[in-house]
């Protein structure tokens, strides 16, 4: 009996930390480049665990960038350039052309690919690489990258890596995860019967800062992702949160409050000495460090509702920047630096709006969600991804910068929330 | 648990009133103490004076409860959640009675404990709704310590919206969810 009910426990416990993500494409761009991914060829004895050219291809597609095409339409499967009748490419209306071959290398495999230009019928890009048994599906991420990179001029994002919030519908159970960017190899890193809110990277991606109520109060945590080895930064009595890495690494901005007074901090991570560098009485949070290590984004409630405002930690001056609507919260920049997203609220509509920093022109990028709720940017700058509520439950959604390319996460079990977009791993 | 305690707050205010009541018709309660009565200090006096002094001290009543002023007093008390407009953080003057009742309830039992959770609805930002939640908690505080609770007796904490008291994307639903909760930890 207890037996069985520990198998029943350890099965919902299972699902709710294997939430696995599914990328649906649900808004691609108009000018998106057609390409085909010719399934690679493969001689080995059994069949491949992963099938990387199935991921390069739904890499490609879910950038919005590339229109790929569907196995079933191709009229070959070529493999190398000598194989390819250009012709039935060009009947196919496909811009570009993907082929290669995987081998076994020691103690591994090695993949070598080539773009093909189908009009010009030439070689692009010819590339090999080498990965590990395990490491199929970073091979095919790698191998994304480097075509977006060389196709678009933009850095590919397909290796990062996310954390995200998973809860279930009585909020008893939070867990951190950590995933592939496109939702895959799901890891549990850290889980509470408590709260746990604001996943954030560490510049140099080897670790994330979040909140956790585990001790009662909302406290704030380093985590090493390599070792899980945690870390409490910030327990003052009262309440701390919000945390944001400088982009040289050096400072931690967050949020304390004690008796209701929000107001924003910055600590010297080498001295561990604190600063509160807003002093106002209205609620001062979700501080966002900008590109140049000195000026933080935050939200105030100092005219009311909340606001985006601009805080300069050297002189501390203060100027506000969003004024369209009554609701605008969360910021979060651009790796470039030219454009900052965050929530913006109209009544009962909360979506996600990009803006201008030079001209402070505003675009509201998400309509076809509800409550859409922390953004966080691709380092690439391409991409935001958010939570939204969709008939009654959380799910991970991205839009681009732009607003032409749109795609949905949805978690099969409980609620996804707070996704938190890794920087560049090397 | 919560009657009991409230009956014996009554009953310790009424054994006072007792106590007083006694004194003042001048029967001398055996073993009070060392200190010298006050018929023996005013004799001494009468001794070395021409003057007496004369027995001023008036009566002090107190206002007994009735049973029904009991049970609405404990239906006051069963009150302990309490909930907020949109974006506000100020308490509804429908809330303020109950309010007042935890408030001397703590007043009079000192080594009562509460923890005050604020929550905010699922609109908006996940840390702004932190604050909000927590301002919310703060102005119930106030409210406590302005009617005689103590600092002491009252912790804080905000979950904003991770803690939603219904699930549900209804206006419904969001009126339920912006609260504070009073949860006695020792009564």
């Amino acid at each position: 009996m207890v037996t069985r009910v520990l198998f029943v426990l350890a099965l919902v416990l299972g699902q709710i930390a294997h939430a696995e993500l599914v990328i649906e494409v649900t808004q691609g761009r108009q000018s998106a480049l057609p390409i085909s991914v010719v399934p690679f060829e493969w001689n080995g004895a059994l069949e491949l665990p992963e099938d990387i050219s199935a991921i390069v291809n739904n890499d490609l597609g879910s950038s919005g960038y590339f229109r790929t095409l569907d196995r079933s339409l191709m009229l070959a499967t070529p493999h190398t350039p000598q194989d390819v009748n250009y012709v039935d490419w060009q009947r196919l209306k496909q811009d570009y052309l993907v082929v290669g071959q995987i081998s076994s290398a020691e103690g591994g495999y090695a993949v070598e690919f080539q773009v093909l230009d189908v009009h010009q019928q030439r070689t692009l890009i010819h590339h090999r690489v080498k990965g590990k048994a395990t490491q199929l599906r970073d091979l095919a991420h790698y191998i994304s990258d480097h075509i977006f990179g060389q196709l678009t001029g933009i850095p590919g994002v397909f290796s990062t890596k996310m954390v995200y919030v998973t809860t279930n519908r009585e909020r008893s159970r939070f867990n951190l995860n950590f995933a592939d960017a496109d939702g895959a190899r799901e890891q549990l890193i850290f889980r509470s019967d408590e709260p746990i809110l604001s996943p954030t990277w560490s510049p140099d991606g080897k670790k994330v800062a979040y909140v956790s109520f585990e001790n009662g109060q909302s406290e704030i945590f380093f985590q090493e992702l390599a070792t899980g080895k945690r870390e409490k930064v910030v327990a003052w009595d009262g309440s701390n949160s919000a945390p944001s890495f400088s982009s040289d690494g050096t400072k931690l901005a967050f949020v304390h409050s004690r008796l209701g007074n929000p107001d924003i901090y910055v600590m010297d991570l080498n001295t561990r000495k604190a600063e509160r560098i807003t002093k106002h009485y209205g609620i001062d949070t979700e501080p966002q460090w900008m590109t140049d290590n000195r000026h933080i984004l935050f939200t105030s409630s100092r005219a009311g509702g909340p606001q985006i405002y601009k805080l300069d930690t050297v002189d501390g001056s203060v100027e506000r920047v969003t004024f369209e609507g009554r609701y605008n919260a969360r910021a979060r920049m651009t790796a470039d630096g030219r454009k900052m997203v965050y929530v913006h609220g109209n009544g009962d509509q909360f979506h996600i709006a990009s803006q201008d920093m030079e001209s402070g022109r505003v675009r509201i990028l998400t309509r076809d969600t509800n409550l859409d709720e922390s953004p966080s940017v691709a380092p690439n700058g391409s991409m935001v991804i958010y939570a939204a509520t969709e008939k009654e439950r959380s799910i991970l959604a991205a839009v681009s910068v732009d607003g032409e390319v749109k795609f949905r996460l949805p978690s099969r079990f409980g609620d996804v929330r707070e996704p938190a977009w890794s920087p560049i791993l090397n | 648990m919560q009657k009991t305690a409230l009956y014996k707050a009554l009953g310790i205010a009424f054994g006072a009133l007792l106590v007083t009541a006694c004194a003042n018709n001048g029967d001398l309660e055996e073993g009070a103490g060392a200190a010298t009565t006050a018929t023996e200090q005013q004799a001494n006096e009468a001794a070395d004076s021409a003057t007496t002094g004369v027995e001023s001290a008036s009566l002090q009543g107190e206002q007994m409860m009735s049973d029904a002023e009991k049970a609405a007093q404990q239906a006051l008390l069963d009150i302990t959640v309490f909930y907020f407009d949109f974006d506000q953080s100020s308490i509804k003057e429908s809330g303020k009675a109950a309010l007042s009742a935890h408030a001397a309830y703590l007043a009079s039992n000192s080594s009562a404990r509460i923890v005050l959770e604020g929550h905010a609805d699922e609109r908006g930002t996940p840390e702004y709704n932190l604050a909000l939640g927590e301002r919310r908690a703060i102005a119930v505080r106030q409210f406590l310590m302005a009617k005689g609770a103590s600092s002491s007796q009252i912790k804080v904490v905000s979950f904003g919206e991770e803690k939603p008291a219904v699930t549900g994307s209804t206006s419904s639903a969001y009126a339920k969810n912006r609260r504070v909760e009073v949860k006695y930890q020792s009564r």
